[in-house]
């Protein structure tokens, strides 16, 4: 129990890989993104935010679909393993704050190239709105409950929540809308980017990915000692109770 | 010259709220990991 006699962290050797793989691309993004990369021939220097708004809106789309993942897998599982319900946590926990990076980011690019910070366009709103139903799952997971009781209600808003993310993805598709449509790939399936711009972007996409996964790992660690510490505290307190002979 | 200001406070901002992400996550991690022990940690 001591000190002593434990490892300190919850890292391991797979998610120090993750780290040294987080470190160097995201340190290149910086040096690449704001010193290297020219500036595009349309968008000027401005375009510099795409290297950290693109990455942190694919991996929040990624943690939610990591939600959803491994949320299936709590309710739908034999053993309704709760590692499964805290990895869904974890990734939902990124995932709102790299979705809250996005739309600042999104916001602050907006207004270079829009002359504005926010528009009520679809693929503004339907980010606002992923965000907002991603806050409320973190909500749902902070009600007073048993892990369990925890465990199936936010699974459920996490299967349907999901569902958001083909319509934020598609909307500059579906509804005329002022945010561009995808950065790489045009409809036609032609790169149509700077060798060393779309470098720089695919380095920021793995190194934000793999940040994500370290974060991940890490976090419903922690959530999983959270809750043996919280377990034995409630086991101290109504041993206490029983022996002060009072009614449990 | 104002696209600078811009560009600089979106890295501030993103790269100041990951390196939060990573400290309190290391931090939290040490701080329950002493109160466990190997056993318990399935990872160890």
């Amino acid at each position: 129990m001591g000190s002593q006699a434990t490892r300190s962290g919850v890292g391991t050797p797979a998610t120090r890989v993750f780290g040294v793989i987080a470190t160097l691309a995201l340190g290149w993004v910086v040096v690449g993104g704001i010193f290297v990369t020219p500036p595009d021939v349309v968008q000027g220097e401005s375009v510099r935010i795409m290297y950290v708004h693109v990455p942190t809106a694919w991996v929040s789309y990624l943690a939610f679909i990591v939600t959803a993942v491994a949320s299936a897998g709590y309710l739908f599982g034999r053993r309704h393993s709760l590692g499964f319900d805290r990895v869904a946590g974890a990734a939902a926990q990124v995932g709102v704050s790299f979705m809250a990076l996005t739309l600042i980011s999104g916001s602050l690019w907006g207004r270079l190239t829009w002359g504005t910070f926010w528009e009520w366009d679809p693929r503004l709103t339907t980010t606002a709105f992923l965000f907002v139903t991603y806050l409320g799952y973190l909500a749902v997971r902070g009600l007073d409950g048993t892990p369990a009781q925890r465990a199936k209600r936010s699974a459920i808003v996490a299967l349907l929540a999901v569902f958001e993310i083909p319509l934020v993805h598609f909307s500059v598709v579906l509804w005329r809308s002022l945010h561009q449509e995808a950065s790489v790939l045009s409809t036609d399936g032609d790169i149509k980017m700077d060798d060393l711009m779309l470098f720089t972007l695919l380095v920021g996409v793995v190194g934000f990915t793999a940040l994500f996964m370290w974060l991940v790992s890490h976090r419903q660690r922690v959530m999983a000692l959270r809750d043996i510490v919280e377990s034995r505290r409630i086991d101290v307190a109504m041993a206490e109770r029983v022996a002060e002979g009072t009614p449990l | 010259m104002k696209d600078v200001g811009f560009i600089a406070l979106t890295y501030v901002i993103t790269f100041g709220v990951v390196g939060a992400l990573v400290a309190t996550t290391l931090v939290a991690g040490r701080r329950l990991s002493d109160h466990v022990a190997d056993e318990d940690k399935p990872w160890t």
